[in-house]
Formats: structure tokens, sequence, C-alpha cells
């Protein structure tokens, strides 16, 4: 199972849960973390199921629904917010069908909002996945969906 | 010998990358090995060169020539142009930015001179590798240290550089080293807080790309001040690249016996590791981080205890800032006294700044405490973008203070700002132009508060909640007079009751905008 071999890679210390946590979710095909990716930590760290699951409704990284190919996350903090995120996440909705949480109907993209990330020299910006994305405009969103679109 | 007559930096930072700086890097290199120019031009990486928003960035020395904007389709036209035939292609030269770069400083010998302590090596060095820190002074802050100095000499150093922590409280450095030495402890740990989440900072992303060697060297020094065993960064889950070159450089420093047991053949030994945060905003508060590092949500902590005295497990733990550690090996190579030739009497050294929103080149800016607010926007931020005037700033992040006009000649450290009831913070500048709307600026910042508040106590999590009905109210103007003296006062209660800085701090965002924009929120609503 590929779970135990992520498990492996960590000595089974409570500090680890984070780095485990994530390669768990990263390695699911569905980018989030499932019932069994949590009982497997729980069960390698010896805690109980209600604590792995406390710690991963903190983190806004983790997901309990299961998510699309890609995970847009669009930055909506007040320097991204000045460049123009609002309207932006209102065409990213109308343009992906979708609501903020959610997961279009092909599985391909889901939508979310973030806090800053980092990178507002170039706002507004998103991360796509792993990508960071800046000085979006209706025309770049485009152009970044569809090449997503046709890789999977 | 071949004797290289051209070197093309090509800045290489997620921002740049973004911008397909790997396609322009393989066009390059393939081009000029075309034109057969490769024994005589090396094409180098570096880190970010602090100019963001301008796409893939070049670098051509020794004329120190920036190239902004370059795609692939560029490159054939930009190397016969510059490289073969040396005429340098004007279209598509950087011209706004020069000031920025002590590089060009330095080359051309004509602008005012910038003092670069904590960035001096990014966009210089190829931050992968250990020796070009090393050739440019890297380690030698650790081997003196090692060599001539008790800890008690560093924390004295530290304190009489009057170095203040830059991770946005300005609390004095030497003095939170000198309670670390103090208390008693067979393991002490050392932190250095790479959570970065305060809206509009990204320096200490730079910083760990562009130079990680600065930060493990730093941490080093803190190490053997405070007699700590291990070191941790803690870096958000979101800096991919921060977190590659940090842990690359960690392997590199312990294959060089600048890492691990017995440092450079002494007596001292320290390792680091790195960690991953996973998104809360909360975690950059330092005894929110401990919660998170021990593998636990990121409440934070009744303090005190502080974490000097009693931090992860429980242990002395000493925890800086990125920026604060890249300050330290400099401090110790060139002395304190050299140290506070920079800044104010109060707030010595240099500030690393973001500058962001309407400015002509957003980026990062080194610059002396102590710089008003209106030379960091206009000689180093190129202006306001098209044309516009300025109608203020957010200064420090979401948790920071409004400013308006009038403060334009406002200096800009932690204790002068204070002054003013604002606050430095992490160094964001958020620039607003005239077109902004105020009042839609302050309901982004309550936002940002109510999503990121942990909802660990009451005043904060029902605070925030109640702060974004007003002022969303406010916004679509449906709301009444009272309800901004109501904003006003449920910040005043959480700013008394609330458990953690993250509560209490969302007075200063709002006191602000009404303090300078008073008038725009009264024309939204009815008496
Ligand atoms: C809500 C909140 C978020 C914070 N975020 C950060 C951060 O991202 N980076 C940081 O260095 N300090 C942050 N701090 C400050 C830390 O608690 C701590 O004061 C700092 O890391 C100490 O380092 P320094 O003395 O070098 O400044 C934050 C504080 C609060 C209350
Ligand atoms: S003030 Fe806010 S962030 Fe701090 S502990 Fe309370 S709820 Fe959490
Ligand atoms: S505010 Fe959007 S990336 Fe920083």
């Amino acid at each position: 199972m590929y779970r135990d071999a992520i498990l492996k890679k960590f000595d089974p210390r409570l500090d680890n849960i984070l780095f485990i946590l994530h390669e768990l979710q990263d390695n699911n095909p569905q980018h989030y973390l499932a019932n069994a990716d949590i009982e497997k930590c729980a069960d390698y760290l010896n805690i109980p199921y209600s604590y792995v699951h406390g710690v991963v409704t903190f983190y806004s990284m983790f997901s309990l629904k299961p998510r699309g190919r890609y995970i847009i996350r669009l930055c909506d903090s007040p320097p991204c917010h000045l460049m123009g995120s609002e309207s932006l996440l209102d065409y990213l909705k109308k343009k992906l069908k979708v609501d903020v949480g959610k997961t279009t109907a092909d599985g391909v993209f889901t939508l979310e909002i973030t806090s800053c990330l980092g990178i507002c020299g170039v706002a507004p910006a998103l991360m796509m996945n792993e990508e960071m994305i800046g000085n979006l405009t209706p025309e770049r969103v485009d152009t970044v969906l569809e090449e997503r679109r046709q890789t999977s | 010998m071949n004797i290289v007559r051209n070197h093309v930096l090509i800045s290489i930072d997620a921002g740049t990358l973004m911008s397909g700086a790997r396609a322009v890097e393989d066009a390059l290199v393939k081009e000029i090995v075309k034109q057969g120019l490769d024994k005589e031009v090396s094409v180098l990486e570096t880190g970010s060169i602090g100019i963001t928003g301008r796409g893939v960035i070049l670098v051509v020395y020794p004329e120190g020539i920036y190239y902004a904007d370059v795609t692939p389709d560029d490159v054939p036209e930009l190397v016969e142009e510059h490289l073969l035939k040396g005429r340098p292609l004007t279209r598509l030269i950087l011209t706004e930015t020069p000031k920025r770069t002590i590089i060009t400083k330095e080359k051309t010998g004509l602008l005012k001179e910038q003092p670069r302590i904590v960035l001096k090596n990014c966009g210089f060095i190829d931050p992968e590798n250990i020796d070009e820190y090393i050739a440019a002074g890297g380690y030698e802050g650790i081997a003196k240290v090692l060599q001539t100095m008790t800890s008690e000499d560093v924390v004295a150093e530290i304190k009489s550089s009057g170095l203040l922590g830059r991770g946005g409280a300005g609390f004095p450095t030497g003095m939170k080293w000198d309670f670390a030495i103090k208390t008693p402890g067979d393991e002490k740990f050392v932190i250095c807080n790479a959570d970065e989440g305060e809206p509009g900072t990204f320096k200490d992303r730079l910083i760990l790309e562009g130079d990680p060697h600065k930060l493990i060297e730093g941490m080093l020094i803190a190490g053997y001040a405070i007699h700590g065993t291990r070191g941790f960064v803690y870096i958000r889950g979101e800096y991919s690249l921060s977190i590659e070159r940090i842990e690359k450089a960690i392997l590199d420093a312990r294959a060089y016996g600048l890492l691990g047991k017995n440092i450079l053949e002494s007596n001292f030994s320290f390792d680091i590791v790195v960690m991953k945060g996973a998104g809360a905003y909360v975690c950059g508060e330092e005894t929110a981080l401990i919660e998170s590092l021990e593998g636990k949500r990121g409440h934070p902590r009744n303090k005190p205890p502080f974490p000097i005295n009693a931090g992860l497990w429980g242990k002395p733990t000493l925890v800086n800032n990125v920026e604060t550690l890249a300050n330290i090996s400099e401090i110790i190579r060139n002395g304190a006294e050299w140290y506070k030739g920079y800044g104010t009497e109060k707030c010595s050294g240099t500030k690393v700044f973001t500058i962001l929103g309407h400015v002509a080149t957003p980026g990062l800016v080194e610059t002396e405490m102590g710089t008003t607010l209106k030379d960091i926007i206009f000689e180093y931020g190129g202006g306001i973008k098209n044309g516009k005037t300025f109608k203020g700033a957010l200064v420090g992040g979401a948790a920071g203070a409004f400013l308006g006009p009038d403060m334009l000649n406002v200096k800009m450290d932690f204790v002068n700002l204070k002054e003013y009831s604002a606050a430095l913070g992490s160094g964001a500048i958020l620039v607003m132009n005239e077109d902004t709307d105020m009042v839609d600026m302050l309901k982004s910042v309550l936002h940002f508060f109510k999503h990121e508040s942990c909802g660990h106590c009451v005043p904060c999590r029902l605070g925030t909640a109640r702060l974004v009905e007003l002022i969303d109210d406010i916004a679509a103007s449906k709301a009444k007079k009272e309800d901004i003296d109501q904003l006003l006062e449920i910040t005043r209660v959480m700013k008394d009751s609330s458990f953690c800085p993250l509560g209490q701090s969302v007075t200063l965002p709002v006191s602000s905008a009404l303090k300078y924009f008073k008038n725009e929120f009264m024309s939204r609503v009815t008496s």
C-alpha cells in the first residue's frame, strides 16, 4: 500500500504529523485526506483519530473533501484585493460554474480562496497546486485554465 | 584558461519561475553555444534581485545592464546584439529601477549609496552554491565567533548593535538572547520563524530563496550564543522553493562540517531541521508556532511563560525572524559600531521593505531604518503607477496601520511610527492611489482577520465576525453612523480581552482608517 510506504519515511513522532499529512494528501488521487488517511496516520503515531482530525481541520492547506486535479487557491488578502482579486473571483466562479470550495463537474478544478501567498509583488495572484501564478487578468486566467484542461 | 568576458545572471525565484525563467535560461544557454560564445560568456543563476512583476529578469555584467520581461523569443536577438556585437538591446532594458540595486550603484558609481546588509548576496550569488556564499565572506562570522569570542561576547555584541527583531514587534534581539543565555537548561532550541503570513510581506521568502546560507550562519551564531543544541526552520507550506533551497543549503553545510558535531573542529555542535507549516496565519505567532511544531493545532499559548523560558517541548527556546537572523553574521563580522552607523539612533541598521499595490515597480527594497515613506515609494517604488496621485498606504500588513498623504514624510522605523500610533510591523507597504475605496480596503482587512482568527478565544472569534457584518453593511451603504462607533468599540474590547496579539491588533487598522479617511466612512452611512 502506498500509504505504508509514505509513513515509513518518517519516524513515528508527533512532530512529524504535518509532514505526514502533507504527503498523504499530495499522494491521494483526489488531493484530500480521506478517512483512510486519517486512520493510518493515527495508528502510525499511536494517537486517537479525533486528534488527527482536529489537526487537519485547523490548517487551511488540508481538505476533508475530495478535490479536483487542480486546486485553484485565489488570494483575497488586502494587496490582492486592491489589485482586483474580487472581480477575478467572480470571473472564475462564472467560468468554472462553481462556488468557492466546490469542484467542477468534470473533476478538473477546485476553487478555493486563501490568505496572502507571499507573492503580492505580482498581485492579484493564485496558486494552482504547487505553482504560483501572478499578474492575473481574465485573459490570463483563460489561458491558464485552457492549458490545464488540455493536459488532463 | 578561458577568460569569461560577460556574465549573464538570471534571477530564479518564485516570481520569475512563474514567468518562464527556466525556458529563457535554456534558450540562452543554447543560443550562446550556437553563436560559439560559450567560452566567453557564462550564465549564472541567482535569487531574486528585488524586482517583481517584470517577468524574467537578466543582468549582464560587466556592464550591469538589466533586462526585464525577457521571453525565449527575445533570446536570439539579445545574444546577437549584446553578447556578440556588444550593443545593449534597448527595447528590453529596465530603465526605471536601477536605484534598487547596489550592483548597479557599484558598477556605475552614479547613484546614492544604498546599504545592503541583509540582501547583500541576493541576486548576486548562486544561492544553491555554498562556495559562492563562502567566497562572498560567508561563514566568516561563525568562524570568528568560534575562534575568538565567548557566548557572552556574542550576546554583548548583538546587544550593543541595537538590532531589533524584524518579525514585527521590534523586540531587542540582544536582550532576548541575554534572557536565553541566562536560562538554565541542558537542551535549548533556536527556531527561525519563516511562517511569513502577514499580507503584503514576502521578504523572508526572498531571503530564503536568495541567500539561504546566511540564515544558517545566523542560526549557528545564535545557537552558539545561547548554548543551543538544535535549530528549526518553520516555513509556511506554500513556500516550496524556499524549502527546497534551505534543505539543500543544510545538506551542503553539513558536508562542509558547518553543521553537526564539533563545528569547524570546535566544541560546538548544532544541527538544523526544516519544518513545514500547513496554512494558518496565527502560526506565525511564536507560541502558536511552537504548538504547531510539536504536532498540534496552532493555538497560541498563555504568556508567561515565554518561549525563552519554556518553549518547544517545555525547553528554553529562542524564536527569531528570518530577517533578524540574516543580520547576525554581518554584525559579527563588521562589529556593532559599524552596524550602528546605519539607521537611526533608536533603530539601527536597515530594513527590508516590500512595496506593492499602485506603485510603478513593486518589489523588495533594503534601506536604512528611518528612510521616509515618501522616499521609499517615490525613489525606490518608482512612484505611483500611471501618473495617479498618492492617497494612502497600509503599512505593516493587515495588522498594520493606514496612513494618509500628510504622513508621507514620516520616518519609517519601529520607534518613530509608534509615536504616530502606527507600526512598522513586517515592513510591508501597500500603496493606494486616488481611486481607491478605503472602506472597501478596510473591509478586506477585516475579512482577513475573520478568516484567520483561530477561534480559541471568544472576544476574537465573535469580535471578528461582528466586525465583518458591520463593515459589509457600511460598504453597502446600509449602515448607520452608530455602526462606525461600534466598529471602534469592538476593536477596543478585543484589544483588552483577546487572548493573543492577533485579536489585539485589529484595533490598529480600524482606528487608523477612521483617523485618516473618516469622511469616506461617513459618506456611506445615514445619521
Ligand atoms: C498573528 C501573528 C503573526 C505573526 N507572524 C509572524 C511571522 O510570520 N513571522 C515572524 O517572524 N513573526 C511573526 N509574528 C511575531 C512572532 O510572534 C515573534 O514575535 C517573532 O517571530 C520574533 O522574532 P524577532 O524577535 O526576530 O522579531 C507574528 C505574531 C502574531 C501575533
Ligand atoms: S485572539 Fe484570535 S487568534 Fe488569538 S487566540 Fe484568540 S481567537 Fe485565536
Ligand atoms: S496579498 Fe495576495 S499574495 Fe500576498
